[in-house]
C-alpha cells in the first residue's frame, strides 16, 4: 500500500500536531529530519481538530496547518474537523 | 452539555457561498469568447462545476494566513541579519549554492506568477480561476522573499550583484529560462501539467525539501527560512496540479493521450533540470543532508510510484523518463560538476575539486560508480591543479537544442560514451542529449529551432557588449562574453581556492570570533 504523508517545519505547534497524527493514526512512522518532520501513513493519513486542540490546550483551526506545511503526499479531502490525505491505491 | 445555536458556516459551504456562488455565464457575449484559451489544445471539458477544490481556502482566509507567513519571515530575516548570519555557515563555499539559487530560481517565480495570472484569467470554472489567483500571488511573494533573503548575502560576497540582466544572457541560467519559457508559451493546460503537475506535484520535494534541510544543516537560516515559508504554499499548489490532471482525466477519455504526452515531455524537461540540484547536495554543501540517488529513490520512485499507480486507472502509465533516471541517479550529479568545474571561468561562482573526506563520502554514497568512472577524474584533475594548471575548458560546448545543456551525459548502457542524438528538420541539423529530448523537439519542431542557445549566439556575435571587435587579431572569446555577462574575472569565477570570498570569510569569522 503506498504511503500518504505530509510534512511540517518544526516548531511548537506542530509537534502538537504530529502528536496528535500519531494518536489518531497507529500506522504512522516519524521521520526527523533537519528544521523538519515528515509523518508517513500507509493508505490514509487523518489530522483531528479535536484532537490537535486537546494536545495544543487551545482551540485550533485546521486551515491553521497552511501556515507549517512543507509539503503533502496523497489525494486531500479537508472539512472543519478532519484533513485527510489518501491514495485510492 | 449545553446545546448551542451554531451559525456559523461549515468550510464546504462557506467555500461553495465566497468562490462557486459569485461566478456566472456571461450572456452579452458568448462564454467561449470571453474564454477563448481553453480549447485549442485539444482538451475537452464538458463540465467545469465538476471541477474538485481540496484545500477550500476563500480569499479572505488566505490573505490572513499569507500575511502571518510574512509578518515571520521578515522577523526572522532581520534578526538573522543583525545577527551578522552569514558568518554561521559551515563554510564560505556553501554560499556558492546561494549564488546559484539566486541566479536560476527568482526568475522561474516570476515566471510562474506570469502563467498563474494568465491562468486566474482564462480558466472557465471558478474554483481553478481562485485557486490560480492564489497561485500567482504566491509566486510573486517567492520571487520578492527569496531577493530579499539573499540581498545581505550580496553586500558581503561577490557573484550576486545583477542577477536579473544576467538571466538572459548566461550560458547555464538559459537552461532554467528556456523551461519555464517553453511552459509559459504553451496552453493553459499544458502549462498546468508543467508547472502545477510536473513540476509542483512531482518535482518540488527534490527542489524544496533537500534545499531547505541542506540550508537548515548549513547554518543558512535566511535560504531555510524563504524556503520554508514558500514551501508552506507548495502544499495548495501540489493540489491544484494533481486536481487538474484528474479532471482532464474524468471529463473525457480523448484527453488521456494529450495528458500523457506532456507528463512524459515536463517530467522528462523536469528532471534533467533538477541534475542541478543533485549536483549541489552531492558537491556543493560542505555538510551533507542526503545523497542525490536517495532523495530520488524517496521523493521521485517511492513517492512517484504511489502517485502513477494511483492514476493508473485513468490509463496513465509512469512517465518515461523514469527508465533513464534509474541510470542517471547514479552518475547525473557527478557529471554535471565536472561539467562546471571545466568551465568555471564562465560563472559567476567558483568550484573546486572535492576534499579526500568528500570523495569519501561520496564512494560511500555511490558504491556502483564513484570510484570506478568519477575518483579517477578528480585525482587527475587534483594533480594538474597542484602543478599550477587548473583545467578550464576554453572551447564552447555542443548544447541539446531542447534542454540546452551541454552535451556532457553519457550512454544510459556505457557511462564512459557521451550520449548524443541528432536529426535533421528543413535541411537544417539539429543536436540533443537524449532520447527524451529529441522526442520533445521532434514533436513541436517549429517550436524549439526557436531556441535561443547561448553558444550559437556567442558564435553568431551576439553576447558581446558593443563596440566589441571579434575580429581583432588577439579577440579573447572567453573575456568578452564574461565581460557581456557583466561579471568580473577572477573575483566572481575561477576555483574557491584563492578566491576573495574565501579570504573575506576566513577573516571576518576570525574578527567575530576575536578582539
Amino acid at each position: 500500500m503506498s504511503n500518504a504523508f505530509i510534512a511540517f517545519q518544526k516548531n511548537d505547534e506542530t509537534r502538537s500536531i504530529v502528536e496528535a497524527i500519531i494518536a489518531d493514526n497507529p500506522n504512522a512512522i516519524v521521520n526527523e529530519q533537519p528544521g523538519m518532520v515528515k509523518v508517513d501513513v500507509p493508505g490514509r493519513l487523518t489530522i483531528k481538530r479535536q484532537t490537535v486542540s486537546d494536545l495544543m490546550g487551545r482551540d485550533f483551526d485546521l486551515q491553521e496547518l497552511q501556515i507549517h506545511l512543507i509539503t503533502i503526499s496523497g489525494h486531500l479531502d479537508e472539512t472543519d474537523d478532519e484533513f485527510t490525505l489518501s491514495w485510492n491505491s | 452539555m449545553d446545546m448551542k445555536a451554531n451559525k456559523k458556516l461549515g468550510l464546504k459551504e462557506r467555500y461553495a457561498l465566497m468562490t462557486r456562488d459569485l461566478e456566472w455565464d456571461t450572456t452579452y457575449e458568448p462564454m467561449d469568447k470571453v474564454f477563448p484559451c481553453t480549447s485549442y489544445e485539444g482538451i475537452k471539458i464538458h463540465d467545469w462545476d465538476k471541477w474538485q477544490d481540496p484545500f477550500r481556502l476563500t480569499m479572505d482566509a488566505y490573505w490572513k494566513y499569507q500575511a502571518e507567513k510574512e509578518r515571520k519571515l521578515y522577523a526572522i530575516i532581520d534578526a538573522f541579519n543583525q545577527n551578522n548570519g552569514h558568518l554561521g555557515v559551515t563554510d564560505a563555499r556553501y554560499l556558492n549554492a546561494v549564488k546559484l539559487f539566486i541566479g536560476a530560481v527568482p526568475h522561474l517565480e516570476y515566471m510562474a506568477f506570469r502563467g498563474f495570472s494568465h491562468l486566474g484569467r482564462q480558466m472557465v470554472g471558478a474554483g481553478p480561476r481562485v485557486a490560480c489567483l492564489m497561485q500567482a500571488i504566491d509566486e510573486l511573494r517567492h520571487y520578492q522573499t527569496q531577493i530579499h533573503s539573499i540581498s545581505n548575502y550580496n553586500k558581503y560576497y561577490n557573484g550576486m550583484h545583477d542577477f536579473a540582466n544576467q538571466m538572459s544572457r548566461v550560458w547555464y541560467l538559459s537552461v532554467t529560462k528556456s523551461f519555464f519559457d517553453d511552459a509559459y508559451t504553451s496552453g493553459p493546460f499544458e502549462f498546468m501539467v508543467a508547472i502545477g503537475f510536473s513540476f509542483e506535484y512531482v518535482l518540488t520535494n527534490l527542489l524544496f525539501v533537500p534545499f531547505i534541510s541542506g540550508a537548515a544543516y548549513n547554518g543558512d537560516m535566511a535560504a531555510m527560512t524563504f524556503g520554508f515559508s514558500a514551501q508552506s504554499d507548495e502544499a495548495r499548489h501540489m493540489t491544484l496540479g494533481l486536481e487538474c490532471i484528474k479532471f482532464m482525466l474524468e471529463q473525457d477519455p480523448d484527453n488521456l493521450p494529450i495528458v500523457q504526452r506532456w507528463m512524459d515531455k515536463w517530467m522528462h524537461r523536469g528532471a534533467r533540470i533538477l541534475g542541478v540540484i543533485g549536483m549541489m547536495m552531492d558537491y556543493m554543501l560542505p555538510k551533507r543532508v542526503m545523497s542525490w540517488q536517495e532523495a530520488w529513490e524517496a521523493y521521485y520512485e517511492q513517492n512517484g510510484s504511489a502517485l502513477f499507480n494511483d492514476l493508473a486507472r485513468y490509463g496513465i502509465r509512469p512517465p518515461k523518463v523514469g527508465q533513464l533516471a534509474a541510470f542517471e541517479k547514479e552518475h547525473i550529479s557527478h557529471q554535471l560538476w565536472a561539467g562546471f568545474y571545466q568551465y568555471g571561468a564562465l560563472t559567476s561562482f567558483h568550484t573546486w575539486i572535492p576534499s579526500d573526506e568528500e570523495m569519501d563520502w561520496l564512494s560511500s554514497k555511490y558504491p556502483n560508480t564513484f570510484d570506478k568512472y568519477y575518483r579517477p577524474r578528480w585525482e587527475y584533475w587534483k594533480e594538474e591543479a597542484k602543478q599550477g594548471r587548473r583545467f578550464y575548458n576554453k572551447t564552447l560546448p555542443m548544447l541539446c537544442q531542447t534542454c540546452q545543456i551541454p552535451l556532457l551525459f553519457t550512454e544510459p548502457d556505457d557511462p564512459t560514451q557521451i550520449s548524443y542524438r541528432d536529426t535533421e528538420y528543413k535541411g537544417e541539423h539539429y543536436h540533443f542529449c537524449s532520447d527524451g529530448c529529441k522526442e520533445i523537439f521532434e514533436h513541436e519542431p517549429e517550436k524549439y529551432i526557436q531556441s535561443w542557445l547561448p553558444a550559437h549566439q556567442i558564435v553568431q556575435g551576439n553576447s558581446f557588449n558593443p563596440g566589441t571587435d571579434p575580429t581583432a587579431p588577439d579577440f579573447d572569446v572567453v573575456g568578452a562574453v564574461f565581460q557581456h555577462y557583466n561579471m568580473q574575472h577572477g573575483r566572481d569565477n575561477l576555483d574557491f581556492d584563492g578566491s576573495e570570498d574565501q579570504k573575506n570569510f576566513a577573516a571576518w569569522r576570525a574578527a567575530a570570533t576575536k578582539n
